[in-house]
């Protein structure tokens, strides 16, 4: 219990400052950098948040269908775009690797 | 009693049943067959609304009765803090490099989404659903909703992009000459987030640490990136 404590208050303060800085990143995202600071600063000791987050990762898809569920709406506005947008996917997820793989082989060794 | 069917079937209790029996259905036909495709978010989703559709049910009710798993995603988002904590130990040392490489990895793979949806004459919501794509899905939704985007697409995208990548990704990287354990794992997680680091862990330990760590830093560089790129553009 301790553990989904941890991460809610960690949750409410990146919310907060989430609108400090008017929704720039959400606030959730910001919750995982105050975890991870708060951990690397050793203010969270690791196995005291290591249960949940486990349960979180082995079961994340789940919490994704309800959004998925919503194509059955929205297939009418992408619908007909379908090939360019896997398209698009293809492509760019190619770029990607290529620019990562080759900067970190490049620049990477020591 | 056909009324009182529709409506006990229209609740909470029964939709959020309903949503974690065919999550754990398509897990379960996943593990056995193992194709890309028939990915269990996907499956999963299609059960639902093929039921859906078949009883009527809204949409919107089912969003609504499922709000508790969904506030369970801001939370798994949060709890990847831990993942990328345990993950930092594999790149020390290496932190520099690995920053550099994941920064121009994402400034590449938002704008090139962002020019060919406008060489194509997509909608602006089009790009901004499927610029985060290489993202860990909880933060692609987040990023998504923040750039006003259609957040099933950018489930989708998610879910294509990861499969996509983890297919072709070591043939790519092989053709390439990027023969580094770092650079392959790095390569991997950064474009195709957890689905990518899971066939980085099959090419050796230190590819799929070094993923678990891209993802973590690939989500926040993104949610950093996708802001101030729009900014200059729009």
């Amino acid at each position: 219990m301790k553990g989904i404590f941890i991460i809610l208050c960690a949750y409410v303060a990146g919310e907060v400052l989430s609108r400090l800085i008017a929704g720039f990143i959400p606030g959730s995202v910001l919750g995982m950098m105050l975890l991870l600071a708060a951990l690397s600063l050793r203010a969270v000791k690791p196995e005291q948040v290591k249960g949940v987050s486990e349960f979180m990762f082995r079961n994340m898809l789940l919490f994704f269908v309800p959004v998925c569920v919503g194509l059955m709406v929205s297939y009418k506005a992408i619908g007909r775009h379908l090939p360019a947008i896997l398209f698009i996917i293809v492509l760019t997820t190619m770029l990607v690797l290529a620019v990562v793989g080759i900067l970190q082989q490049r620049g990477g060794r020591k | 009693m056909k009324e009182s069917l529709l409506e006990f079937i229209s609740t909470p209790l029964f939709l959020i049943t309903l949503t974690v029996g065919s999550y754990l259905a398509a897990k379960s036909l996943y593990e056995r067959v193992k194709t890309g495709f028939l990915h269990p978010l996907i499956v999963s989703s299609a059960i639902v609304i093929v039921f859906l559709l078949s009883t009527g049910i809204d949409y919107e009710v089912y969003y609504e009765a499922n709000s508790v798993i969904n506030f369970m995603l801001g939370m798994s988002i949060v709890s990847l803090g831990y993942l990328l904590y345990v993950n930092l130990e594999h790149i020390r040392g290496r932190h520099w490099s690995i920053l550099i490489s994941v920064t121009a990895g994402c400034i590449t793979g938002v704008i090139s989404v962002i020019a060919l949806s406008e060489a194509f004459g997509l909608a602006r919501e089009i790009a901004a659903s499927v610029q985060p794509k290489s993202v860990t899905m909880p933060i692609a939704v987040a990023l998504s909703e923040n750039s006003g985007g259609i957040l099933s697409l950018t489930s989708l995208a998610v879910v294509v992009t990861g499969v996509f990548g983890s297919m072709v990704g070591p043939w790519l990287l092989r053709m390439l000459n990027v023969t580094d354990p770092v650079a392959r794992g790095l390569a991997l997680g950064t474009a195709s987030h957890a689905v990518g680091t899971a066939r980085a862990v099959e090419l050796g330990a230190v590819e799929g640490a070094v993923g678990g760590a891209a993802i973590g830093i690939m989500g926040i560089m993104t949610a950093i990136v996708i802001p101030i790129v729009e900014k200059l553009l729009y």
